[in-house]
């Protein structure tokens, strides 16, 4: 499964499990706040992306993060 | 009659990189390739003002700049609107794409822009707009310029208009009904080409059928499986053991790595860099994790909600990359995977 910030992009090649990302240069922890923030936003986010992996889907589906 | 130009922060001047998150700012007059437009409209439209915004901008908070921009242009006066061109850069005909859109819905212009067949803003785009098929690379700016300004005279004038192909833009999929002249029935048109295929001749279809490229959903592995199962990490952010040993370019990538993190918990700042030059690199050498997110998943490994991580880790650049060599380099990596029983793979884009 897929993990990017440009969702439409994604959408448009057909990409079937996505969950976004924060940004570009730091997809997954802005640099501007504390080190466990950004793991704690890694870390669920990459759980998003693991759960996504046991996603029973029909059709191509963006995963929703909650940081 | 008057035109607004839509540029990125580098055509418009501001800067490079590192000013990829400028907000949108609307300059009265021409800015950067304004002059290029203007040249090859002559006197029958004017460029009045110049659009800048930064393509992270853009890209990161697309409804906000749009509803900025579109603030900015509510009170010109326009006749028409033109964005790029954008050539190769994904993120730049991405927004030269939303731009466009916005601004046709909103104030019913004809807009124009131009991007390179390898842009996923084509694909993005193409049936909503005029994308005009430009060049790889800021080389050809002259001539994708002029296309595009030739063909506002053309719309603007309301002369008529050639099939996409004739025109030079990107087909968008409408039909027009035309007569030929002198006039050949459906029924001698089709055995025509039937009489063509039956020979060995060559023929054009008249309505090409689309390929459709879509991969089917892979079925969802269960919690158990993975639980047992190594996952693989592979990004196109262009993380690699720093001195890039293999010699992954920066940019139009067509070689990919594998680099081995058996053992490690996490990529060490000062062993791993990105090479991508589509972005500001400073958070991804400080902390490769930020786009191969190994810490993370050696912590859903400790907890059992995986079996492992793959010793291997995928990387590649993605920035001006072409589709067809994306599409070689996913096929030879997962060939790899699929060698090592590799079932589930994580792809992290920047």
């Amino acid at each position: 499964m897929q993990m990017a910030n440009l969702i439409p992009v994604a959408r448009t090649v057909g990409v079937n499990r996505l969950v976004p990302t924060i940004s570009i240069p730091y997809p997954l922890g802005d640099p501007a706040t504390p080190k466990e923030e950004q793991f704690k936003l890694r870390y669920h986010r990459v759980g998003v992306a693991l759960d996504a992996l046991t996603a029973d889907i029909k059709e191509p589906q963006l995963f929703k993060v909650k940081i | 009659m008057k035109g607004i130009l839509y540029l990125n922060q580098f055509f418009g001047q501001i800067g490079g990189e590192e000013l990829a998150d400028y907000k949108p700012e609307i300059k009265a007059g021409q800015v950067g390739p304004a002059m290029a437009f203007q040249q090859a409209l002559g006197e029958d439209v004017e460029i009045t003002h110049t659009i800048i915004c930064g393509d992270n901008f853009m890209g990161s908070n697309t409804q906000e700049a749009i509803d900025l921009i579109m603030d900015m242009l509510k009170d010109k006066e326009f006749d028409v609107f033109f964005a790029g061109p954008a050539f190769r850069a994904g993120r730049y005909g991405a927004a030269c794409g939303h731009i466009c859109k916005a601004v046709q819905k909103e104030f019913q212009v004809p807009v124009i822009t131009s991007m390179n067949d390898e842009n996923p803003g084509v694909e993005m785009f193409r049936k909503d707009m005029y994308i005009f098929k430009g060049g790889a690379s800021a080389a050809t700016m002259k001539k994708d310029v002029t296309a595009m300004a030739k063909f506002a005279l053309k719309l603007l004038k309301g002369e008529t208009l050639l099939p996409a192909a004739e025109e030079g833009y990107f087909g968008r999929g409408v039909r027009d009904q035309i007569w030929l002249d002198p006039p050949v029935t459906a029924a001698d048109r089709v055995i025509d080409m039937l009489l063509k295929k039956v020979h060995g001749e060559p023929f054009e279809t008249e309505l090409p059928i689309p390929k459709s490229d879509r991969v089917t959903i892979a079925p969802a592995l269960t919690p158990e499986e993975l639980s047992q199962l190594e996952v693989a990490l592979i990004t196109s952010g262009g993380i690699v053991p720093v001195g890039n040993p293999d010699r992954i370019q920066s940019a139009s990538a067509t070689k990919w790595g594998k680099y081995d993190i058996s053992g490690k918990e996490d990529l060490v700042k000062g062993e791993y860099m990105t090479i991508h030059a589509g972005f500001d690199p400073a958070a991804a050498n400080n902390d490769a994790d930020v786009i191969v997110p190994l810490d993370a998943m050696r912590k859903y490994q400790k907890e059992g909600k995986i079996g492992g991580v793959y010793k291997y880790f995928f990387s590649t650049v993605g920035t001006g990359t072409t589709q067809a060599e994306a599409a070689r380099m996913g096929k030879e990596i997962a060939a790899q995977l699929k060698l090592d029983g590799i079932r589930a793979a994580i792809l992290t884009s920047t």
